[in-house]
């Protein structure tokens, strides 16, 4: 009797079709639904612990009150913006013209491939342990090697500006391979048969970048570039481990923030008040973002 | 061709200079882990090594290094793990078992938004809940947390995979009378197996690194190797030279998979962003 088993398969993919989801919706309501549920309600209370017991105090408005007036919370959120611009600038150009060269070469692709992947892989914290050394002002690597050149050595995190900029090279030590990766990727599916027309046509090398790779590549940079800046507001690690914040809040970033505020001040309310702000701005801006994406796309 | 050559040339030039950045930082801080304190102090580049400083790290009573890099291992293993068995199943049933399109758009949408939120906006809310279930400070907490943060990546890496598979394949499998359940272990799981290993990769790989959860909602007898190498760097009297050590040590996983499984690696960091 085929229709009726063909009656219980669908009886079956219907059963299975929730089955198969379940989980993975569990663990999304269990462990990113519902503590944002709580997120939201610890930002409007008091919070304390004693003897392994939350207490709650209702708070109403008071900490999204505060927000404003603290001084830490402006420079981290202003700090990260920038940070964000300035790494993810230098990212795309670096990252765009090694995955172009890369793309080029005939020999030694794996090579560099795997080199670039390094920094990716190692954990952040080594990352921070790394450069910790290399900007060490006594005895770091790069005042070493300008002391061989017989120029003076920095304090590299030990002055505001410095510090942030400092900073700034140790993101895009770590993510320019990923944004490489990115872009070499995009620029390997590109359609051949443009560039044998452009060849057959004569253009040079550089009309070639100007007016094939480059409007080719655009909807891949812009989805790249979305992304980093958005995700550049995780950086936490090497903050904590190169500056913890310092001098002064120069290098003081919207993590670092929460942490500190949440953690090492025990001002659990307070910061559960500036994790609704961050997430709250995130979700917005990654929701513009992807509708802007998604116009450009319907419009190409 | 002289010209494409010295542009061949010049390309070479750049890629190696920056290959040579990348690597450089990370041979130096391995010769640092074999220096002497003195010698790192002075800054030696020609220095005899010495494994006092990995010695310290592993054997003496200060250092908990060894019991950390299995704490590591566990809740990357069991996180990773727990992703791929949620996420395989999730992400076939997203694409092949009918839903009306607005499920595996949500699911997916959730997936990209939470996986591009800073983790750090999640420990708080984590470490209230943990604690008020006796989790704080255990492998199940962390593991939890982990599979939270990665489960977005798994989903949307699987969805990617499982999309590949012809739809023939599984329309023939149907007719041989194949349940749900066979489909997904005889046809799924065996045609997707690449795209499970650049999955496992990516998610061990970002278990084993991440920090700012592991910091928080650990203590002593759970911390992980970041929390570990952080707390060397952290102390009064910073020991560079264990802390060197420490760093070293804790990328042999990393340098071990990008050796074993380079392609799988870009194709899981890749695959989610270029359709």
């Amino acid at each position: 009797m085929p229709g009726l088993a063909r009656g219980g398969l669908a009886g079956d993919t219907a059963r299975w079709r929730h089955y198969t989801l379940a989980p993975a919706v569990a663990v999304y309501l269990a462990l990113t639904a519902l503590p944002i549920a709580n997120l939201l309600v610890m930002s409007v209370h008091d919070i304390r612990w004693e003897q392994g017991v939350a207490q709650w105090a209702f708070a109403g408005a008071k900490h999204f009150a505060e927000l404003p007036r603290d001084q830490l919370f402006r420079d981290g959120l202003a700090n990260t913006a920038l940070f964000a611009v300035c790494a993810v600038s230098a990212e795309l150009v670096l990252g765009f013209l090694l995955a172009l060269f890369t793309s080029r070469v005939v020999r030694g692709r794996l090579f560099y491939r795997t080199a670039f992947l390094l920094p990716i892989l190692i954990p952040g914290i080594v990352i921070g342990a790394i450069w910790k050394l290399a900007y060490n002002p006594d005895f770091g690597v790069i005042n070493q090697l300008l002391g061989l050149a017989g120029l003076p050595g920095k304090d590299w995190l030990g002055e505001k500006t410095l510090a942030f900029a400092s900073i700034v090279v140790v993101d895009i030590w770590h993510w320019t391979p990923f944004v490489f990766l990115l872009l070499l990727a995009g620029l390997e599916s590109l359609p051949q048969d443009v560039y044998e027309a452009a060849k057959i046509d004569g253009a040079s090398a550089w009309q070639e970048l100007r007016y094939v790779t480059a409007p080719m590549m655009i909807p891949t940079i812009a989805v790249t570039a979305v992304f980093r800046l958005i995700v550049s507001f995780k950086v936490f690690d090497e903050v904590y481990l190169l500056t913890g914040g310092g001098p002064g809040t120069a290098t003081e970033v919207v993590s670092f923030t929460i942490y500190r505020r949440f953690f090492t001040e025990d001002r659990i309310g307070y910061g559960s008040a500036i994790s609704v702000v961050v997430l709250f701005l995130l979700t917005l801006v990654i929701v513009l973002a992807l509708a802007a994406l998604r116009r450009r796309r319907d419009a190409a | 061709m002289v010209g494409s050559r010295t542009a061949s040339l010049g390309m070479h030039a750049v890629l190696v200079l920056a290959a040579l950045v990348v690597i450089f930082p990370i041979v130096w801080i391995a010769l640092a882990a074999l220096k002497t304190q003195i010698a790192l102090l002075r800054g030696d580049v020609f220095f005899t090594p010495v494994w006092t400083n990995f010695n310290e790290l592993l054997f003496s009573r200060s250092s908990d290094y060894l019991a950390d890099f299995l704490n590591s291992l566990i809740v990357a293993s069991v996180s990773t793990a727990l992703v791929l068995a949620i996420a395989t199943p999730a992400a076939y049933s997203l694409h092949r078992l009918g839903w009306p399109r607005w499920v595996p758009a949500a699911v997916l949408l959730w997936s990209l938004v939470f996986h591009m939120l800073p983790p750090i906006t999640m420990v708080g809310p984590w470490y209230v809940m943990f604690r008020s279930l006796g989790l704080d400070n255990t492998y199940t907490g962390l593991a939890a947390a982990h599979l939270a943060l990665n489960l977005p990546i798994g989903i949307w890496l699987m969805s990617v995979f499982v999309r590949e598979i012809p739809l023939e394949l599984e329309e023939a499998a149907r007719v041989d009378g194949c349940t749900t359940p066979q489909m997904l272990w005889r046809i799924v799981v065996p045609l997707v197996a690449p795209g499970l290993a650049a999955t496992a990769v990516i998610c061990f790989v970002f278990s084993w690194n991440e920090f700012a959860v592991a910091l928080n909602v650990t203590a002593r007898q759970t911390a992980t190797v970041p929390v570990a190498i952080a707390r060397f760097a952290q102390e009064y009297e910073i020991k560079h030279g264990v802390m060197a050590a420490g760093a070293v040590l804790s990328a042999i996983p990393a340098v071990l998979l990008l050796l074993a499984a380079q392609r799988h690696i870009v194709k899981g960091l890749t695959a989610g962003a270029i359709r």
